[in-house]
C-alpha cells in the first residue's frame, strides 16, 4: 500500500531495479489474436521446461529478483500479427514469428542459454534475415508512443508498469500541476481525439471544467465498433494501467472523481484485463479515497456493451451506462454541459486517453514536434486486408498513405496490384491511387473527402468488387442503425435494398442517382454520426468506380467475379464430350444436348449453383 | 434579453423567451413540419422533419436547437425542399396507404404532410407491415402497421403518465413500439387512459370505437336508449361541428340526440352532484375520526387504474364513491327496472378509461353493467356528422324528465380543481359561510398540474392537493410517504388539464384545452343552483329510489388486481 509520494517513488525505483536485474525477458503476445494462435500454450510450455531444466524463471516481478533470473511474461500486442504467435527475447532484442509449443526447446537451447538466434523463427525477406525486431521493415517507419509498452511489459502487471515510470505523469499532475496547468499542457499539446472526431481534448477537458455542477465524469469510450479496427482494443489488452493513468490525469484535471470505462462486451479478455487492473492499483492505493495522502479521490467502473454499434456514439453510449435504450439524443445539450446522469462528461477514445501520460511527461512542445502543426503525435492503425504485413502499426500523424501500405505492410499479397483503401470502416470512405501520397492527418484527409475515422485501414486489391464492399459496409450500418430518425432508419434500408439488387443483377440505371440522392438526404437529416456518415462508403465508391456500378447494372457482369449472381457458367465446346451427365444432375433442367455433342447451359434457368461444374469429368465446365 | 435577433427567410424576427427555433419561426408566420415534437413533451427530434438551412449551408433541427443571436435561417430552400418529400416518402413506403377505409383519414398527421408537400409518387418498394391489431383493450387498439415510430405515445406513457406501459423494442427497421414481451396492451400495466391515442399522429393507437353497436341498439324498437352526456363533452364541440367559440353546445347536442334515435337525454351532471353529496359526507366523517387521510377521488378510472398498480395499499384512500357515470347509470337502472323495453344505458364521455369502467365486473350486476358502453365525444361527432345533421341549424332542447335538474357544480367535474371546488361548495356551507363567490377559489382553477389550496372549515384546517397527470400525482404521492408534504384531501385525474382534455375529445392543442376549461366555468355561472345539495333532484332521489340502498348503489368496493 502507498500512502505518500514517497512511497511511490520507491515502488518505481525498486522495480524499476528488479526489471533491469532480469537477466533475460521472454516476452510472448498474450493479445487476443496471438493466443488464439496458441501463444498461452507456448507460455505454458516455456514454463514447464524451464523447471525441468532448473532454469530460474519469474511469471511475476518481485521486489527481489534472484540471480539470473529469466522472466517470462504475457506482453501486449507486438503488431506484426499476420506473423503470429509472437515472441521477443530481451536483452538481445530478438521477435520470433509463427511460434509453435514445439519450437520451445530449441529457443531455449539456443537463445536463452547460448544467446543465439534462431534463424528460422526469425522473419525473412527475399533472403534477408532480420533478427531484432527493430531492423524489420514493418516497424521501421513506425513510431510506437500509446503503443510503447505493448510487447515490453507484462500485460498483467502494474509492477512492471512501474519499472517503466508508470504512474510518473500522474505523480506530476497530482502534486507539481494545478488542474488549470493540465488543461493548459494538453490544449497546448494540440492532441485530438483519436476516435475518429478529432476534436481538440484540451478544449474539451476546459468545457468540462467551467460547468457550474459540482459532480462530474470521466468516460472512456472503448466501443470500437468498426468491423476490423483493434487498436483500442490492444491497448486495453496490452497496458491498461495507461488508459488508467490517462483518465485519472483527465479527473484531476476536471474536478472528476468518477470513471466509467465502457468496453464492447466482444472483448472478455480486455475486460478482464482492464479490472485486475483497477484492483491492482486499488490495492497499492494509487486508487480510492485520498490518494498517495491528498484529497483526490478517484474510482471506476467498468460497463459491459451488448452489441450495439451505435452504442460507440456518445450519448447513445451514456445512455447505456444509465441503464436506458442505446440511442443518441439532439443536442443542445451537449455531453461535456450534460453527459452521464446529466452531469458534465469528459468521453474520450481510448487511444486519446492513453496518449494523455506521455503528454505530460514529456511536454506539450515535445508532442507538437511529431507530425503536422495541426494535428501532432501519432495514430494507431489497423492495418488489414489484401496487405503482405497485416498488424498494429503507430506512425506519426502525416505519415503518407503510400509508406503505410509499401513501406510498412509490404505491399499488396500475392503480387496484384493496389485498388483501393477503405479508411474508417463503415463511416469512411475509399482512398485510391491517386492518393497514395496523401499524408495521414485529420485535416488532409478531411480536404480528400475522407476522414481517418478509429485508424482501421482495409487495403483491397485488384480483384476486390467495390460494390461489394460498398454494399457490405451498408449492410452493415443498416443493421446497426438504432432505428430512432427516419432518414437512417428508412434510408439505409432502401440503399441497401439497391445495392442489393445491383449485386444481384437487378439493377437500373436510375438506381445510381437513387443512391447518391438518398446519400445526400441521410447525410444532411440524420440525427447522429452513424446516420450522417453510412453513406459515405457507397458515395466514395461510385465517385472513383461509376464504371463497375454501370457494368454490374448495364452488362449485368462483375469485373472481379466476386459477386455470385453475376457469375456466367458455361460449357467449353471444344472440351465437352456430350456425355450428359451434367444434365442429369442440373436441378433446373438448364442443360441440354444431343449426346457426344457439346452441350449447352441455358443462362436464363441456370441459378449457378455449381453442380455441373462439379460433376463434368473432362473439366469442360468453367466459371466466368 | 431585448434586442437579441434571429433572420428567417431574411425577416428579422426577435427572440424572447422562445425555447427553440420552431416555436420563433412560428413568430414569423411560418409552421415547420413536425411529428415528433408536443411541448408537453422532451424534445425527441427523431422525424426530422422540421429542418432549416442556415446561411452556410448547415442543416439544424429546429426542435432541438435554442436561437442564437445573429443566426440567419430558411425554413423553404430547394434542399429542404428535397429532404422533405424524401423523408415523407420513405415514410410512405414503410406504411399502410389505405387511407380511404382507415379510421384516422382526415385527421392523419403522415396523410395531413404528404398532401402539403405534394407527394404523388413513392419510389420504393411497399414493405409495410401486415395489420396486426391489439384488440385486448376495451379501450384502445393499437395497430403496428400504421406507426410510424415518432415516439410520442412512449413519451406521454412515460413522461407525463409514468406508466410505461409501451417502450421501443428492437433495432434499426426491426424497431417497433410494443409491450413487455410484446404482450397485449390488456396485459400490461395500462391505465386506458388513451393519450397515446391523443398524441399518436397517425392511426397506429386510436380510441376504440363502439359506434357500430350503438347505432344497432338505436333501431332495435325493442330497447330503450337512455344517455348521460358528461360534462366536459359539452366544451369540446366547437372546432368540428361548426359552433362559435364559447357556446354551450348542450341543447343541441340533446336535439341531436334525440333526432338520432334516443330515447331520453340525461346530463351526467346529476350523477356529479350525487357523488359530491356523497364524497363530502365521506370527507367530513373521515376528516372527524382523522384516519385513512388523505382521502383521494375515486371518479376517474385510469386514477383508480394506476392505484391498483402502483400503490395497492394507498386503495382504503381512495373514496369509496362510484365515479358519476356510474352512480347516475344505477339510478337510471333502478328507474326504468320495471320498463317493459330491454333498458340500453350509454354514455357520452371524453375519455376512453370511462369505456374500461363500464367493463368492470364491479359496476355489472348479474353480468349486466349498469353502463351497456360508452361513446366518446369524437364518437358523438363522428355518429352526427354520419346523420347528416347540420349540427349549427338545430334548434336546442331541454334534457328529460325526472332527472333534468343539475348544478353547477356538476357541471365544473369536467376540468381539474372542480370536483374539489364542488366538495367546498358543500363543505363550507356545513359551517355557514359568506357568499360563495367572495371566496377565492383561483387556487383551484387553472392548467397548471399540482395545484395547493388550504381551506377553513369544520373548525379546522384543511389541505387539498389537486392533481392531473399520473405523474404529478406520483410525486406528490411520494412526498406524502416520504412526510414532506401532508394533505387532507387529494382530487388526481389523469389527463393533465382534467377531463376536458381527455383522449375522447378532438385533438386540440394547449391553447384550446385552456378554453374548454373557461366555458365550463360560464356554464357554471349559467346555472341557477351552484351547490349539488341545493338541487332538489338530490332530496327526491334520497327518500325515493336510494331510501335504505345508498351503499350499494352509489359506492363500490374495488377487487383489487383483477382487470
Amino acid at each position: 500500500m502507498l500512502l505518500n509520494r514517497n512511497d511511490l517513488i520507491n515502488a518505481r525505483n525498486i522495480y524499476r531495479k528488479s526489471f533491469e536485474k532480469e537477466e533475460k525477458k521472454i516476452l510472448i503476445c498474450a493479445g487476443t489474436g496471438c493466443v488464439a494462435g496458441g501463444s498461452l500454450d507456448i507460455y505454458e510450455e516455456f514454463i514447464k521446461l524451464m523447471k525441468e531444466k532448473g532454469i530460474n524463471c519469474e511469471v511475476k516481478l518481485e521486489k527481489e529478483p534472484h540471480d539470473e533470473t529469466v522472466g517470462i511474461k504475457k506482453s501486449g500486442c507486438h503488431g506484426f500479427c499476420e506473423m503470429g504467435p509472437l515472441i521477443r527475447i530481451e536483452p538481445f532484442g530478438y521477435l520470433y514469428i509463427k511460434v509453435k509449443p514445439e519450437d520451445c526447446a530449441e529457443i531455449l537451447d539456443k537463445t536463452i542459454i547460448n544467446g543465439e538466434c534462431v534463424e528460422r523463427l526469425a522473419y525473412t525477406k527475399n533472403g534477408e534475415v532480420y533478427k531484432k525486431q527493430e531492423e524489420i521493415p514493418f516497424y521501421k517507419k513506425q513510431t510506437r508512443l500509446a503503443l510503447e509498452h505493448c510487447g515490453q511489459i507484462d500485460a498483467t502487471s502494474i509492477e512492471e508498469y512501474f519499472a517503466l515510470d508508470g504512474y510518473s505523469a500522474f505523480e506530476k499532475v497530482l502534486f507539481d500541476m494545478d488542474s488549470d496547468e493540465v488543461i493548459k499542457e494538453i490544449e497546448e499539446s494540440n492532441l485530438r481525439g483519436r476516435g475518429g472526431g478529432g476534436f481538440p481534448a484540451g478544449r474539451k477537458w476546459s468545457q468540462v471544467k467551467r460547468q457550474k455542477e459540482e459532480v462530474r465524469y470521466i468516460v472512456c469510450n472503448g466501443d470500437e465498433g468498426d468491423p476490423g479496427a483493434f487498436m483500442d482494443r490492444s491497448l486495453m489488452e496490452g497496458d491498461p494501467h495507461r488508459i488508467l493513468e490517462g483518465m485519472m490525469i483527465a479527473g484531476i484535471a476536471c474536478g472528476a472523481q468518477k470513471g466509467y470505462i465502457y468496453v464492447r462486451a466482444e472483448y472478455p479478455l480486455a475486460v478482464s484485463r482492464l479490472s485486475n487492473a483497477i484492483e491492482q492499483a486499488k490495492n497499492y492505493g494509487i486508487l480510492g479515497d485520498n490518494i498517495l495522502g491528498t484529497d483526490f479521490s478517484f474510482d471506476f467502473q467498468i460497463n459491459k456493451g451488448a452489441g450495439a454499434f451505435v452504442c460507440g456514439e456518445g450519448s447513445a453510449l451514456t445512455a447505456s451506462i444509465e441503464g436506458k435504450r442505446g440511442m443518441p439524443r439532439v443536442k443542445p445539450p451537449r455531453t461535456v454541459e450534460q453527459g452521464l446522469f446529466g452531469k458534465p462528461t469528459v468521453l474520450n477514445n481510448v487511444e486519446t486517453f492513453a496518449n494523455v501520460p506521455i503528454v505530460i511527461d514529456k511536454g506539450a512542445k515535445w508532442y507538437r514536434s511529431i507530425g503536422p502543426e495541426n494535428s501532432p503525435g501519432t495514430k494507431a492503425f489497423a492495418l488489414t486486408g489484401n496487405i503482405e504485413n497485416t498488424g498494429l502499426i503507430e506512425v506519426p500523424m502525416g505519415t503518407t498513405l503510400r509508406e503505410v501500405i509499401f513501406d510498412i505492410g509490404g505491399g499488396i499479397r500475392d503480387g496484384k496490384k493496389f485498388k483501393a483503401v477503405q479508411i474508417g470502416g463503415p463511416s469512411g470512405g475509399c482512398l485510391t491511387s491517386e492518393h497514395l501520397d496523401l499524408p495521414l492527418d485529420f485535416d488532409s484527409l478531411k480536404k480528400a473527402g475522407a476522414m481517418i475515422g478509429s485508424g482501421g485501414l482495409v487495403v483491397m486489391d485488384e480483384d476486390t468488387c467495390m460494390v461489394e464492399v460498398a454494399r457490405f459496409f451498408m449492410n452493415f450500418t443498416k443493421n446497426e442503425s438504432c432505428g430512432k430518425c427516419v432518414p437512417c432508419r428508412e434510408g439505409t434500408k432502401r440503399m441497401l435494398e439497391i445495392l442489393e439488387a445491383i449485386v444481384a443483377g437487378n439493377g437500373k440505371l436510375e438506381d445510381i442517382d437513387m443512391l447518391l440522392e438518398l446519400a445526400d438526404t441521410i447525410s444532411a437529416t440524420a440525427l447522429c454520426g452513424l446516420g450522417k456518415t453510412a453513406p459515405s462508403p457507397v458515395v466514395s465508391t461510385i465517385k472513383n468506380f461509376r464504371d463497375e456500378y454501370i457494368t454490374h447494372i448495364v452488362d449485368k457482369k462483375c469485373s472481379s467475379k466476386t459477386c455470385q449472381k453475376l457469375k456466367t457458367i458455361f460449357i467449353e465446346p471444344s472440351l465437352c464430350k456430350g456425355c450428359s451427365k451434367c444434365s442429369k444432375v442440373c436441378p433446373v433442367s438448364a442443360i441440354s444436348g444431343k449426346i457426344k455433342e457439346p452441350f449447352i447451359i441455358d443462362k436464363d434457368k441456370c441459378i449457378k449453383c455449381g453442380a455441373c461444374l462439379e460433376t463434368c469429368p473432362f473439366k469442360a465446365i468453367k466459371e466466368d | 434579453m431585448s434586442g437579441q435577433f434571429m433572420t428567417i427567410d431574411n425577416i428579422p424576427v426577435e427572440i424572447k423567451d422562445e425555447k427553440n427555433i420552431l416555436e420563433l419561426v412560428r413568430k414569423a408566420g411560418i409552421e415547420l413540419p413536425t411529428f415528433c415534437f408536443y411541448s408537453e413533451l422532451s424534445v425527441y427530434g427523431a422525424c426530422r422533419m422540421c429542418m432549416v438551412e442556415t446561411n452556410r449551408g448547415d442543416m439544424e433541427s429546429a426542435c432541438s436547437t435554442p436561437p442564437r443571436d445573429g443566426m440567419e435561417i430558411y425554413t423553404n430552400t430547394p434542399r429542404l425542399r428535397k429532404y422533405r418529400k424524401n423523408i415523407l416518402e420513405l415514410l410512405l413506403a414503410n406504411h399502410c396507404r389505405d387511407c380511404t377505409t382507415c379510421q384516422q383519414s382526415g385527421s392523419c398527421k403522415l396523410q395531413e404532410l404528404a398532401k402539403r408537400f405534394g407527394i404523388n409518387d413513392v419510389r420504393f418498394p411497399n414493405t409495410a407491415k401486415v395489420e396486426e391489431l391489439d384488440e385486448s383493450s376495451v379501450a384502445i387498439v393499437r395497430n403496428k402497421s400504421k406507426c410510424i415510430l415518432c415516439g410520442d405515445c412512449v413519451r406521454v406513457c412515460e413522461e407525463v403518465q409514468n406508466v410505461g406501459a409501451i417502450d421501443f423494442v428492437g433495432r434499426g427497421s426491426k424497431m417497433t413500439v410494443t409491450t413487455a414481451f410484446d404482450e397485449p396492451i390488456a396485459h400490461s400495466n395500462c391505465v386506458s387512459c388513451g393519450q397515446c391515442a391523443a398524441v399518436c399522429p397517425t392511426g397506429a393507437i386510436v380510441v376504440r370505437s363502439n359506434t357500430g353497436k350503438l347505432w344497432e341498439d338505436l333501431n332495435d324498437k325493442s330497447k330503450r336508449v337512455v344517455v348521460q352526456i358528461a360534462p366536459a363533452v359539452r366544451v369540446g364541440l366547437s372546432d368540428q361541428l361548426g359552433e362559435e367559440d364559447g357556446r354551450d353546445a348542450m341543447g343541441k347536442m340533446v336535439a341531436a340526440l334525440r333526432r338520432m334515435g334516443f330515447d331520453k337525454v340525461f346530463d351526467t351532471a346529476v350523477g356529479a352532484d350525487l357523488t359530491v353529496i356523497e364524497e363530502t359526507n365521506e370527507f367530513v366523517s373521515k376528516l372527524k375520526k382523522n384516519e385513512k387521510l388523505p382521502l383521494f377521488t375515486s371518479c376517474c378510472p385510469a386514477w383508480v387504474n394506476y392505484v391498483e398498480n402502483t400503490y395497492p395499499e394507498l386503495m382504503k384512500n381512495v373514496s369509496s364513491c362510484k365515479s358519476p357515470m356510474e352512480m347516475f347509470a344505477a339510478v337510471l337502472k333502478e328507474n326504468y327496472k320495471e320498463d317493459d323495453r330491454k333498458l340500453v344505458s350509454v354514455a357520452i364521455m371524453p375519455c376512453s378509461a370511462k369505456k374500461f369502467e363500464a367493463n368492470r365486473d364491479e359496476f355489472k350486476t348479474d353480468g349486466v353493467p349498469d353502463v351497456d358502453y360508452v361513446v366518446t365525444t369524437q364518437e358523438f361527432i363522428n355518429m352526427v356528422t354520419e346523420s347528416g345533421i347540420s349540427f349549427s341549424k338545430l334548434e336546442p332542447e331541454a334534457l328529460d324528465r325526472p332527472f333534468q335538474s343539475s348544478s353547477g357544480a356538476g357541471v365544473i367535474f369536467g376540468v381539474t380543481g372542480g370536483v374539489t371546488e364542488a366538495v367546498i361548495r358543500k363543505v363550507l356551507c356545513d359551517q355557514s359561510v359568506p357568499a360563495l363567490r367572495a371566496f377565492a377559489f383561483e387556487g383551484v382553477r387553472g392548467m397548471e398540474g399540482v395545484k395547493e389550496a388550504t381551506i377553513t372549515a369544520l373548525g379546522r384546517e384543511i389541505k387539498i392537493a389537486i392533481v392531473s397527470g399520473l405523474k404529478n400525482a406520483d410525486n406528490v404521492i411520494k412526498k406524502i410517504k416520504t412526510g414532506e408534504a401532508h394533505y387532507d384531501f387529494i382530487e388526481v385525474m389523469a389527463c393533465p388539464g382534467g377531463c376536458i382534455c381527455g383522449a375522447g375529445q378532438p385533438y386540440a392543442k394547449a391553447e384550446e384545452k385552456a378554453k374548454r376549461g373557461a366555458r365550463l366555468y360560464k356554464a357554471d355561472k349559467m346555472k341557477s343552483i351552484s351547490r349539488s345539495d341545493d338541487n332538489p333532484l338530490m332530496d327526491s332521489l334520497y327518500s325515493g329510489i336510494l331510501k335504505n340502498r345508498v351503499h350499494d348503489l352509489l359506492h363500490v368496493h374495488y377487487e383489487h388486481g383483477e382487470k
